[in-house]
């Protein structure tokens, strides 16, 4: 594996470098230097506006903007983006189908110190809610730079989650291709799947060489978007392996691991056991030591793949 | 005004109150009170004001409008079908399942309508993004809004000034209805968000308050904005919420309900009377 990056410095680093291939404006709401759109503002400064601390107008000028043939980046915190502007997403931007491109940074407990306010863990449940939303969260920062020029090829609203921890680079592959919509079999298994996304694909390979050496063989699969989401590669894997773990850095309630059993439960009937955040509110600390309060692990994958595999018929 | 533009106006806008009337009717619900008192506006908008074109209702070079008080649908409706952007036989098809005339205006289903409004406060945040647009552009198109008293009890409405007033938005135009009346009762007892001049002046706002029922002073305030560079301007226009149905005029019961058969023949014979 190569160097750890975080995806919002890959949002802001892909943003700028798109910026002289493609016509689109970036909105911020004084969190620039967050979710790195300064780097974009640096270099386009006449396609930069900065909304201040108005989330909500932002995401409303934002629509304005789409409708007037714009291609908008509007960016916040994933809490205040997906959170504080929900309404306005769903009415503005949602409800006519406009053209805007959330980047949503900052999500999840890997937010660290800054604590339980600041950690969205509902955003996919919000954002994969609205119709018409596509919802993508990127593994790595090569699957973060493909998805945001993805999202600008795109005709519609789209949700992007990045993050602030630095993960490691898994794509950096050669043959790399990021297509909306499809998921990725990133290893090959038999007795179980694990279905992760973001930053928990690269701790669901590490927890297939664990389960490997126990002589447990796991499929391992990259869900980077959680809606419109790949139902084929998830039947497939409920087919041939017969049990699937999901891992997400959300609450259990209503992100992938929901959007996962959903497809199995109509399609193919397999037991589904979901990692997550379970069902509670963050808290400030470091990054290693809040993913081992919340279950994030490469251990608890593996307990989980066992768990799933035990309720099998 | 010259007599013959100003029988004119009032003719539009006579017909606009009489099919925001049928349409509420066939309806059996909808808006009445606060789609009449916007009537005169709206008539100057689309029939002096506005560069739109029937044909063409997504013309690139358009003027934009925002009803950021979306709930008074039915006079935006009545005036696109009185400008032509669809027939008129399609009013009475309002809030109907079989029809394109939703209860609060859907931008992808009618023809003319710039944006989907409806929840209060987000209009006029969308007309400052259509604003910018123009700007980053370099295109001259003008953008306007319709934005409630009541409505202005949003805070979103003031992040939209600041919006508006920060990045010189001398393209949009801003008018609030001034009828005095929400929902609950008189805005200035429900939660007073006056006074609104003096408050939009602090937000950057060139500000003209008129009497929004007087065709002189409406051209007037709009021939005003234009002039004005650098910030944008808002309209206070005082309004009768219900105007020119006798019954309904500075009634609050009339923001959001409809008039049986008997109630409807007399508001008609209302407007009718002053044609």
């Amino acid at each position: 594996m190569a160097d750890k990056i975080a995806t919002r410095e890959a949002y802001g680093n892909a943003l700028a470098e798109l910026g002289d291939k493609y016509d689109f404006v970036v909105l911020d709401a004084d969190l620039a230097a967050a979710t790195k759109t300064g780097v974009f503002k640096k270099k386009f400064p006449e396609r930069f506006f900065d909304c201040g601390i108005a989330e909500g107008n932002m995401m409303c000028v934002a629509a304005g903007l789409a409708a007037s043939g714009k291609v908008v980046f509007a960016s916040s915190f994933a809490m205040f983006a997906a959170g504080r502007a929900f309404e306005q997403i769903r009415n503005s931007i949602g409800y006519p189908h406009l053209n805007v491109k959330i980047g949503a940074t900052h999500a999840g407990v890997t937010v660290g110190e800054d604590g339980a306010t600041h950690q969205c863990l509902e955003d996919f449940a919000l954002m994969r809610s609205i119709p018409g939303m596509t919802v993508i969260n990127p593994a790595d920062a090569v699957e973060a730079k493909a998805a945001v020029e993805a999202a600008i090829n795109f005709v519609g609203p789209v949700y992007m989650r990045f993050g602030r921890y630095a993960v490691p680079v898994i794509n950096d592959t050669p043959d790399y291709k990021f297509e909306i919509g499809k998921g990725v079999n990133m290893r090959d298994g038999k007795d179980v799947t694990i279905i992760g996304t973001g930053m928990m694909v690269a701790m669901a390979l590490e927890a297939a060489e664990v389960l490997a050496n126990e002589g447990i063989s796991a499929r391992v699969i990259n869900i980077a978007t959680i809606k419109p989401i790949d139902k084929d590669i998830i039947l497939d894997a409920a087919a041939k392996t017969g049990a699937i773990v999901t891992a997400e850095e959300h609450n259990i309630i209503g992100g992938l691991g929901s959007a996962v059993a959903e497809v199995v439960g109509e399609g193919c009937p397999v037991p589904v056991v979901r990692l997550g955040v379970e069902d509670k509110f963050g808290h400030s600390g470091k990054v290693p030591p809040l993913l081992e309060m919340y279950g994030l692990t490469v251990e608890n994958i593996v307990a989980k793949a066992k768990a799933a595999i035990a309720l099998k018929k | 005004m010259e007599k013959q533009k100003l029988d004119f106006l009032k003719n539009v806008a006579a017909n606009i109150r009489l099919d925001i009337l049928e349409e509420v009717h066939a309806a059996s619900s909808g808006h009445p009170g606060g789609s009449l008192s916007i009537a005169d506006i709206m008539a100057y908008l689309y029939f002096v004001e506005m560069n739109v074109d029937p044909k063409n209702p997504k013309m690139d070079t358009r003027d934009r409008f925002v009803l950021s008080k979306g709930h008074t649908a039915p006079a935006l409706y009545a005036t696109l079908a009185e400008k032509g952007f669809f027939d008129k036989s399609e009013l009475k098809g309002l809030r109907n399942i079989n029809s394109f005339l939703q209860g609060h205006p859907d931008m992808k289903g009618t023809p003319g309508v710039d944006m989907s409004t409806g929840s209060l406060g987000l209009g006029l945040s969308t007309a400052c993004g259509m604003a910018l647009a123009a700007k980053i552009d370099n295109k001259d198109y003008r953008t306007y809004s319709i934005v409630g008293d009541g409505e202005s009890e949003e805070g979103q409405i003031w992040e939209a000034c600041m919006f508006a007033s920060h990045y010189k938005l001398d393209n949009l135009c801003v008018i609030f209805d001034w009828n005095g009346l929400q929902i609950d009762g008189p805005v200035a007892e429900v939660m007073n968000p006056t006074p609104h001049d003096t408050k939009l002046e602090a937000f950057g706002f060139h500000v003209i308050s008129i009497d929004g029922h007087d065709f002189n002073a409406i051209e007037a305030a709009f021939n005003e904005a234009k002039t004005v560079k650098g910030k944008p301007t808002a309209i206070i226009a005082k309004t009768v919420k219900g105007k020119g149905v006798s019954f309904m005029e500075n009634q609050v019961g009339w923001h959001g309900s409809a008039p049986n058969d008997e109630q409807y023949a007399q508001a008609v014979a209302d407007i009718k009377a002053t044609m």
